[in-house]
């Protein structure tokens, strides 16, 4: 059925009671013209791009836990594309380009709301950085504009631009096209938008071993369910990648550590915008319910607990009371953690590998789900075409070998 | 936050004391030996690592402490740290780790 008000409506009628289930739960056949493993926003994102774009509806989503149950429902929900080089600049706004109108394209409410991202320099390095990054964005026509502390106070209320801080606001990057979106929304849209056009999502379905022919390329999965055949596979299964590569031979350059964010209790709106501080760490906004959603930092150590220490939640904790002194007060409601996979160069890894028909979408580190929709459609062209699209061609595995890295995390003033 | 038994101090302390230092066992080339390394063999020392999900031997630097790097044997899925042992000594065999995880126990 299609989401519409006059179906709202209806079912308010009926006292919220008849709501069809939004996709099926179904069992792996034997054989499938693609395969994606891994059940998160890229993943379910790329299935449907397949369907859609690229006419390859014989799909299936394997997935190990349950749907959005991985980093897509882990992170801190916000999107930009207010990158340094051109290659992530593209990459980045693609994405953001796709977001526009994503929820009527999916007939599904993602709460997709651009509501800015505001990132405070605090120290000249932060100013000449940030500039720098709004000139390099300019000529890539990806919006970011500077403010003055004034514009800044004038944009964001709460915020303290007196100079004799520790930790004065000396300006601030703005890009309006950035934003939030709800992730569960998205993995369920995609979800059930996939389901519709043929595709099998199929849960509770750990893949176990990938099956190479004598030639070398990849010929099904071993599952928890079976087996299933099927010549395409693309792999986007986030911080479990070096697992699920290490089934078909392969070693990436990739370490999984935690990630953790928290909640606060709900309070009247207060942050029209999402903020970012690189120099003090802090990454905050407030969802439409009221909370504040807080991005922490990773742990130390690599990773696959989906845990993270509490001294890492209390510097975060630090940070936020240091920038905003108004939320000292602010009791947090809930802290979780993810495991993300992270690059030498701090940018993903998105296109073929070396084992024919294996494809992969990985080493989106601290940052992926802002890119859900524009790595989901590149991963997808990229299965169906056997070759990378212009925008994802940069970002191949050879980079590390032929040394042409796309060093985001050289460019700093990006938190990651 | 973990507790950390320090080879060197003989102590366990918070790991707050301690940086992360990467995986361990791992043999920088000399000069000689770089000089000769095709572009993938390179590549593998520089970017590749193993990303273990199960145990991993890893470097652990006492930073805030005695200043001296050392090795432990961590599990990544529930993160307990099995043992930790002194630099230069080989890694443990499996039957040392498990006899260090029962004793744990």
């Amino acid at each position: 059925m299609k989401f519409s008000a006059a179906s709202l409506f209806a079912n308010a009628l009926s006292g919220h009671k008849k709501w069809p289930e939004q996709f099926p739960d179904k069992e792996p056949k034997k054989e499938y013209d693609a395969i994606i493993v891994g059940g998160g926003g890229h993943g379910l994102g790329a299935a449907y791009y397949l369907a859609k774009r690229y006419g390859i509806t014989n799909v299936a989503v394997l997935e190990k836990g349950w749907i959005g149950g991985g980093n897509t429902g882990r992170n801190t929900t916000i999107i930009r594309s207010n990158y340094l080089f051109d290659e992530s600049a593209a990459l980045y706004d693609h994405a953001v380009d796709l977001w526009d109108g994503l929820g009527q394209e999916l007939n599904y409410n993602l709460m997709f709301s651009k509501r800015g991202v505001l990132m405070l320099a605090h120290n000249v390095h932060d100013v000449q950085s940030f500039q720098r990054h709004v000139h390099a964005n300019r000529l890539n026509g990806v919006d970011n504009k500077w403010l003055s502390p004034e514009e800044c106070k004038k944009f964001l209320p709460i915020l303290d631009i007196s100079q004799d801080r520790r930790y004065p606001v000396m300006g601030g990057a703005l890009q309006m096209r950035a934003g939030t979106a709800r992730h569960d929304s998205v993995a369920w849209g995609y979800a059930r938008a996939a389901s519709k056009l043929g595709v099998d999502i199929i849960q509770n379905c750990k893949v176990i071993g990938i099956r190479r022919g004598a030639d070398g390329a990849v010929e099904g999965v071993e599952t928890e369910k079976g087996y299933i055949a099927s010549k395409k596979i693309g792999v986007s299964a986030a911080g479990n990648t070096s697992v699920v590569m290490e089934m078909a031979g392969l070693q990436f350059p990739l370490e999984s550590y935690p990630l953790q964010a928290l909640v606060s209790e709900p309070v009247k709106p207060v942050m029209p915008c999402v903020v970012m501080s690189n120099a003090v760490h802090a990454y905050v906004s407030q969802s439409d319910k009221g909370e504040l959603v807080i991005g922490a930092g990773t742990d130390q150590y690599t990773s696959y607990s989906q845990r993270g220490a509490l001294h890492i939640l209390e510097h975060t904790l630090m940070s936020i009371s240091e920038i905003f002194p108004i939320f000292k007060r602010q009791r947090m409601l809930r802290s979780w953690g993810g495991i993300v996979d992270v690059t030498p160069d701090r940018s993903p890894i998105l296109g073929k590998t070396p084992v024919k028909g294996l494809y992969v979408n990985c080493g989106w580190g601290t940052g992926g789900f802002k890119a859900t929709p524009g790595a989901a459609n590149m991963l997808a062209y990229t299965i169906a075409h056997d070759e990378p699209h212009k925008i994802n061609a940069p970002f191949n595995l050879d980079r590390f070998v032929g040394g042409r890295l796309i060093d985001e995390a050289a460019a700093a003033a990006v938190a990651h | 936050m973990f507790q950390i038994y320090c080879p060197y101090c003989g102590e366990k302390r918070d790991e707050i004391e301690f940086a992360h230092a990467g995986e361990a066992h791992y043999v920088r080339p000399n000069a000689k030996e770089q000089a000769a390394m095709s572009d993938e063999e390179w590549s593998r020392y520089m970017f590749i690592r193993d990303n273990v999900r199960g145990d991993t031997a890893e470097r652990w630097w006492h930073q805030h402490g005695c200043n001296m790097f050392f090795n432990a044997i961590r599990n990544t899925v529930t993160d307990k740290i099995v043992m930790t042992y002194k630099m230069g000594e080989p890694r443990p065999s499996e039957a040392k780790i498990e006899a260090a995880r029962k004793a744990q126990s």
